[in-house]
C-alpha cells in the first residue's frame, strides 16, 4: 500500500511539474504577444504624436475652414476634407451593398462548380491588386468610356472598386461563421431560401460585415494613386454644388460631377513643397486623416458590439 | 435557380441606377482647368487663388507631371498646361492629330542647383564637364570617389543624389550637362520628393545632388551649392539675381504653360485668366522660390500670346534660350 501511495505521489508531482512547465509556456507567449502588441502601439503611437505635435501649430478652427493658398500659414483644408467626405459617401453607398449582394449570392445562391470557383479565386485576388491598378483601370472606364469625367462620382466609383473584394470576402466568411442549424431550423419552419437570407443570415453576419467595411473604407480613406490617375485636384478653391437643396426634391446630384480635391493628396503637395511652413501643413493634415480613419472605425466597432450583444447563440 | 437570376438582376439595376443620372460633364469654359507639372503647380496656384479672389471666376489646378498634363491637354480636357521643359515633338504631334493648337509662354525661370554637404570644402566651384563625368551613363560603377572627379580633390566616396526619371528636373539636367535626354548613371539615389534629396546631401559628406533653386534657399544652412563654370568661363553662383541676367547658365531652366489657343483666343474668361497671369507672374513666380523674367519680357510674352502665336520653339532641343529668343523661334513656327 505504502508502496503504492508513494508512486501515486510520485505521479501527482510530475502531473504537477508538467502543469508547471505548461502554465510557465502560456505565460512566455502571453508575454511575446504583450511583447508584440505594445511595441507595435507604441510605435504607432509616438508616429502619430509627432506628427501631432508637428501639425499642431496650424490645427486651428480656421485650417479646416480655409481654401488651399500659397501662404502656408493661410492654407487650410476645406476644399480636402468635403472633397474627401464626399467621395467616400459614394464609395459606402455602392460597394457596401453591392458588396454584401454579391458575398451572399456567391454564398447562397451560386452553384458550386468551376464558374463560381474561379470568381471566388479572382474576388480573392483582387483584393490584393495594388490600388494605382484600379486607378488605371477607373481612368480608361469611368472617365473615357462612360464620360463621367474627372468627378466626385467617379473617384467614388472607384475606390468603391477597391473596397468591393474585401467586403465580399468579409460577408461570405461571416455567412460560413453561422451555425447550419439556424439555418435548418429557418427551413423547418417552412422559410423560403430569401426569408432566411434576409431574416437569419444577413443579421447574423452584420458584425462580420461590418470588420469588412471598416478595413475597406479606412483603406479607401488613405488612398492617393487611383484617385490621382482619375484627375483629381490640387488647387480647388469652391466647393462642390450643395447636396441638399433649397427647393423641392430638396436633394441635388450635381456635386457628384464636381471636380474635387482629397486629403491625402493635398498633404502629398505640402510635404513636397519647400518651404518649411507647408510641412506643417503636412503634417497638420496627416493627422486629421488619422483622427478621421480612428473615428470612422470607433463608430463602427460601437456599432458591431451593439449588434453581436443582441446575438443569442 | 430564380432567385439567382433575380438578385443577378437586382445588382445589374444597382449598377444601372447608379450612371443613369449622370450626364456627361461637358461645357463651356465654366471652369479654367489647369493640370501638369508640380514645379510649375506653386506658380498656377498663387495666381489662381487672386485671379478667383479678384474675379469670381473658377480655376482648378491639378498636378499630373508634365507628361500626364500634356495627355489631358491634347485630349482638349484642360485649358492650360504647365510644364517644366518644353513640350516634345511626340506631344505635338498627339495635339495636332486632335486638332488641338498651343500656344508656349513662359512664365518664369528655375535655376537647377547643384548642391553639396557644407563639410565640403574642395567642390564648391566645378565645370560642367566634371558634373558630366560623374553623372554619365559611363561613370555607372567607375566614379566613386571624389578624388577620380579631379586631381587634387580628397580620397572621399562620392554619393549622388537626383529626382527620378519621372521629372522635368531630371529631362533638363540631362539635356543641359549630359548633352543626351535622359542618359543617366544608374547607380545614384533617385527620389521624386526634392525633400529627400536635401536630407540625404546633408547627411553625407561626400553627398552631391541637384534641384530647383527654391529647396537650396530653404535649407542654406544645411546644404552648400556650386558655382558652375557658365558659357563666358565665370564660376557664377545659384541666386535670383544671376539667374535673371542669364549669368547663371547652363542650369537656368525656363517654365511654361501651354494654352489650348481656341480657347485662348475666344474664350472671355480664359483670355481674362492669361492677362491676369501674365501681369503677376513676376511677383507671383518669385514669391513662391522662382526666378521672375524681366517687366520688358513679360510684356513681349504677352504681345506674343495677343497675337495668337501657335507651336513650340524647341522642335529641335534647346538649352540656353533667352525669353526673347523663345519667342522668336516660337513664333516663327
Amino acid at each position: 500500500m505504502a508502496e503504492n501511495n508513494a508512486k501515486q505521489l510520485k505521479d501527482l508531482d510530475q502531473i504537477r511539474a508538467l502543469i508547471q512547465k505548461h502554465k510557465k509556456n502560456d505565460f512566455i507567449f502571453a508575454f511575446i504577444g504583450m511583447f508584440i502588441i505594445a511595441s507595435l502601439t507604441i510605435t504607432l503611437l509616438i508616429l502619430f504624436l509627432d506628427l501631432f505635435f508637428d501639425g499642431y501649430p496650424r490645427l486651428g478652427l480656421e485650417f479646416f475652414s480655409n481654401y488651399p493658398s500659397r501662404k502656408a500659414i493661410q492654407a487650410g483644408i476645406l476644399s480636402a476634407w468635403i472633397g474627401s467626405s464626399l467621395v467616400l459617401i459614394v464609395t459606402f453607398l455602392v460597394a457596401v451593398p453591392m458588396g454584401i449582394a454579391a458575398g451572399v449570392y456567391l454564398e447562397e445562391y451560386a452553384k458550386k462548380n468551376w464558374l463560381s470557383d474561379l470568381i471566388e479565386i479572382n474576388v480573392s485576388n483582387l483584393a490584393g491588386v495594388p490600388s494605382i491598378i484600379y486607378g488605371l483601370l477607373a481612368l480608361g472606364l469611368f472617365v473615357y468610356s462612360f464620360g463621367l469625367g474627372q468627378s466626385i462620382l467617379t473617384a467614388g466609383l472607384t475606390l468603391a472598386l477597391l473596397m468591393l473584394p474585401v467586403v465580399i470576402v468579409a460577408t461570405r466568411e461571416s455567412i460560413r461563421a453561422i451555425p447550419v442549424h439556424i439555418r435548418e431550423a429557418a427551413f423547418a419552419v417552412g422559410a423560403t431560401k430569401w426569408q432566411v437570407v434576409l431574416n437569419h443570415v444577413i443579421p447574423y453576419s452584420y458584425g462580420g460585415i461590418l470588420t469588412g467595411v471598416i478595413i475597406g473604407m479606412a483603406r479607401a480613406i488613405g488612398e492617393t494613386a487611383p484617385v490621382i490617375t482619375i484627375g483629381a485636384l490640387t488647387f480647388i478653391a469652391f466647393l462642390p454644388p450643395s447636396p441638399i437643396g433649397t427647393e423641392a426634391p430638396f436633394l441635388n446630384f450635381d456635386w457628384l460631377q464636381s471636380g474635387f480635391t482629397v486629403l491625402p493628396i493635398q498633404m502629398f503637395n505640402w510635404i513636397s513643397r519647400p518651404q518649411y511652413e507647408f510641412h506643417v501643413n503636412a503634417a497638420a493634415t496627416g493627422a486629421v486623416i488619422i483622427v478621421l480613419t480612428a473615428l470612422m472605425n470607433g463608430f463602427a466597432i460601437k456599432l458591431r458590439y451593439d449588434v453581436r450583444k443582441k446575438i443569442k447563440w | 435557380m430564380k432567385h439567382s437570376k433575380f438578385s443577378a438582376l437586382g445588382v445589374s439595376a444597382a449598377v444601372a441606377a447608379t450612371f443613369t443620372f449622370i450626364a456627361p460633364a461637358q461645357a463651356a469654359v465654366d471652369i479654367i482647368q489647369i493640370d501638369g507639372s508640380s514645379t510649375v503647380y506653386p506658380i498656377s496656384e498663387a495666381v489662381a487663388e487672386e485671379f478667383q479672389k479678384e474675379t469670381g471666376i473658377k480655376v482648378t489646378v491639378g498636378v499630373s507631371g508634365t507628361g500626364g498634363g500634356f495627355k489631358k491637354f491634347c485630349r482638349g480636357d484642360t485649358v492650360i498646361s504647365n510644364a517644366s521643359r518644353p513640350i516634345k515633338a511626340k506631344e505635338v504631334k498627339k495635339c495636332k492629330e486632335a486638332g488641338i493648337n498651343f500656344i508656349e509662354i513662359p512664365v518664369a525661370f528655375d535655376a537647377l542647383t547643384v548642391v553639396i554637404n557644407p563639410a565640403n570644402d574642395w567642390a564648391t566651384e566645378m565645370t560642367p564637364e566634371e558634373l558630366k563625368m560623374m553623372w554619365e551613363p559611363e561613370a555607372q560603377g567607375k566614379i566613386t570617389n571624389w578624388k577620380q572627379v579631379r586631381s587634387g580633390f580628397p580620397d572621399v566616396p562620392l554619393k549622388l543624389y537626383g529626382p527620378g526619371a519621372d521629372s522635368g528636373t531630371f529631362d533638363y539636367f540631362t539635356e543641359a550637362v549630359i548633352k543626351k535626354s535622359k542618359a543617366i548613371r544608374g547607380d545614384f539615389t533617385a527620389s521624386e520628393d526634392d525633400n529627400i534629396l536635401v536630407q540625404g546631401v546633408a547627411g553625407d559628406k561626400g553627398g552631391i545632388g541637384y534641384f530647383g533653386l527654391a529647396y537650396y534657399e530653404e535649407n542654406k544652412d544645411k546644404l552648400g551649392a556650386v558655382k558652375v563654370k557658365n558659357a563666358q568661363g565665370e564660376f557664377v553662383a545659384p541666386s535670383v539675381p544671376n539667374a535673371a541676367s542669364g549669368k547663371y547658365n547652363p542650369l537656368s531652366r525656363p517654365l511654361f504653360m501651354y494654352l489650348n489657343a481656341t480657347k485662348a483666343a475666344f474664350d472671355p474668361k480664359v483670355k481674362k485668366f492669361v492677362e491676369f497671369y501674365l501681369k503677376h507672374a513676376g511677383k507671383m513666380s518669385a514669391e513662391v522660390g522662382y526666378i521672375p523674367f524681366s517687366d520688358a519680357e513679360y510684356t513681349a510674352i504677352l504681345n506674343h500670346y495677343k497675337g495668337l502665336k501657335t507651336g513650340t520653339a524647341f522642335e529641335k532641343p534647346a538649352i540656353g534660350l533667352s525669353v526673347n529668343e523663345i519667342l522668336t523661334l516660337s513664333a516663327g513656327n
